[in-house]
């Protein structure tokens, strides 16, 4: 089979909320291509929903960090090759068994139950934030002041962490996590989280018996030290961006459809349905999650070699008009968004998605009941845009409101 | 219809819950899957089928 090859994932978005036309494009001619990858790579480009699902689900690739090539240089750059290693109890990066063993240590505490029975605790952190907004006086950054403050709060919280050293990792999550840091600069901060955390592990060792979610993983006595800081490190680096990010760059999209925020607001019901819908159709996870196949192994007609990588293209797969017909490119709060990968598909679907999903729902809801006329206060071509960092979004959001 | 569910694949996801809860459940334990109904009425057939098509690790298997 001839392949379409693209010499590079185009990035350039045409608005805030489509992917970039040069991928839907691609993927209207191939569900699966090959793409260059900046060390010379020729990888794999996925961007079709049924495909991105099979792939996920398939034993035959693994998410280590040590056997994937890299995609773009700003990326994975300068990373030296023993930093590229999945350090133990970063499940996120490790295969079946570790992956199995260390997941299930905590996936007791993030049920359906579980996180259902946080609804209330979440709304008067969401309740505490919206005060807080009101006292500025009519306009304020959204992201600042609501978006990054609920879900870091919820994380910390439920690992047990005080509020007064919350500010000693912010930062560095934030410096971590962003692509205008340095690679030392980056590599550094990642040292004072792991640093903080190790701390952390050894105080809750030394008080046991704590409310939290990093003191029932130690009361198991399963994990090693290193693995509960590291399991740690991934719950709190995962949790909080990225749910920051939805309830920032969703609120946006709902200001920039009012049709359709109207309908949320005539039928507050439908929540559940509009934070599916917004998940598909933001898809903020824009580069990736990334594969390396294991052995080879044949997708849709495509010889996939061991050794390969594949780069998931999630925004253009959710919008695969295969999966939702018609039009998959509109917003519609009403469809039925279900079955979307924005959380990933397989082993290691999101674990903490029941907890995003409650993030989402009451944060939406609460954010437009107490604020009904909130509006953007700046031209919407000049809301600054995560384009380039690995998590979608808005850097801020400057809104304003009059009651 | 019959439902069944394989505990060592399930990687506690929570979709099947989040589907229906009539029909599953989740270990308070380790988070991984319950099955509540096994065969499940006319009203719950399409919510089972959803569920098996949902589960991330392929966990739910109808016949
Ligand atoms: C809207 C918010 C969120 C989005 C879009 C999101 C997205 C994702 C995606 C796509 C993956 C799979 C990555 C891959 O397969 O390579 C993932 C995994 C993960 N997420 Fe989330 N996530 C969100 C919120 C959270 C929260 C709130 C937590 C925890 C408190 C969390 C914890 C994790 C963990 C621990 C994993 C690794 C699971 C594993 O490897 O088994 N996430 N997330
Ligand atoms: S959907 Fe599948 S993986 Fe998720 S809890 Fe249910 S059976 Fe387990």
């Amino acid at each position: 089979m001839t392949e379409l090859i693209s010499e590079e994932l185009p990035k350039t978005r045409q608005n805030p909320f489509d992917p970039p036309a040069g991928v839907t494009e691609i993927r209207n001619k191939a569900r699966i291509s090959r793409l260059k990858f900046a060390d010379g790579h020729l990888g794999w480009l996925v961007t079709g929903h049924h495909q991105v699902r099979e792939i996920l689900g398939s034993p035959k690739f693994t998410n280590n960090p040590e056997k994937h090539h890299v995609f773009d240089k700003r990326f994975q750059s300068d990373v030296p090759e023993d930093r590229r290693k999945a350090e133990p109890g970063m499940f996120l990066s490790q295969d079946p068994p570790d992956h199995t063993r260390l997941r299930k240590m905590l996936q007791g505490q993030f049920t359906v139950r579980r996180m259902n029975q946080l609804s209330e605790w979440i709304g008067t952190i969401v309740d505490d934030q919206l005060k807080h907004m009101r006292t500025f006086d009519g306009r304020a950054d959204l992201v600042k002041e609501f978006a990054l403050p609920v879900p870091s709060l919820v994380i910390c919280a439920l690992l047990g962490v005080e509020y007064d050293e919350r500010h000693r990792f912010q930062e560095d999550t934030a410096k971590m996590l962003s692509l205008d840091s340095s690679f030392k600069e980056a590599m550094a901060a990642m040292q004072r989280i792991q640093d903080f955390m190790r701390e952390l592990i050894a105080r809750k060792k030394a008080n046991p018996g704590g409310d939290d979610m990093i003191s029932d993983l130690l009361a198991t006595g399963e994990p090693t030290d290193e693995e509960a800081s590291n399991m740690a490190m991934l719950l709190l680096l995962a949790g909080h961006e990225t749910t920051a990010n939805m309830l920032g760059i969703g609120t946006f999209t709902l200001l920039q459809h009012p049709d359709q925020l109207k309908i949320l607001k005539d039928e507050p019901e439908i929540i559940d349905n509009a934070v599916e819908e917004l998940m598909r159709y933001l898809s903020i996870i824009h580069f990736g999650p990334m594969r390396t196949a294991t052995e080879d192994v044949e997708i849709d007609g495509h010889l996939i070699k061991a050794g390969d990588t594949v780069l998931m293209h999630v925004p253009t797969a959710n919008r695969d008009p295969e999966k939702y017909p018609g039009n998959p490119d509109e917003l519609d709060l009403r469809r039925p968004a279900s079955g979307h990968v924005a959380f990933g598909h397989g082993i290691h679907q999101c674990l903490g998605q029941q907890l995003a999903r409650i993030e989402m729902r009451i944060g939406f809801s609460k954010l437009f009941q107490e604020f009904p006329d909130l509006r953007l206060d700046v031209a919407p071509e000049d809301v600054p845009l995560r384009t380039d960092m690995g998590i979608y979004g808005v850097h801020s959001l400057p809104v304003a409101w009059s009651s | 219809m019959k439902i069944s569910v394989d505990q060592s694949k399930c990687c506690g996801s929570g979709m099947c819950v989040l589907t229906d809860p009539d029909l599953f459940d989740q270990n308070e334990e380790d988070g991984t899957v319950v099955l509540l109904v096994e065969q499940p009425d006319a009203a719950h057939e399409a919510t089972a089928k959803e569920a098996a098509s949902l589960c991330p690790a392929s966990a739910i298997t109808i016949s």
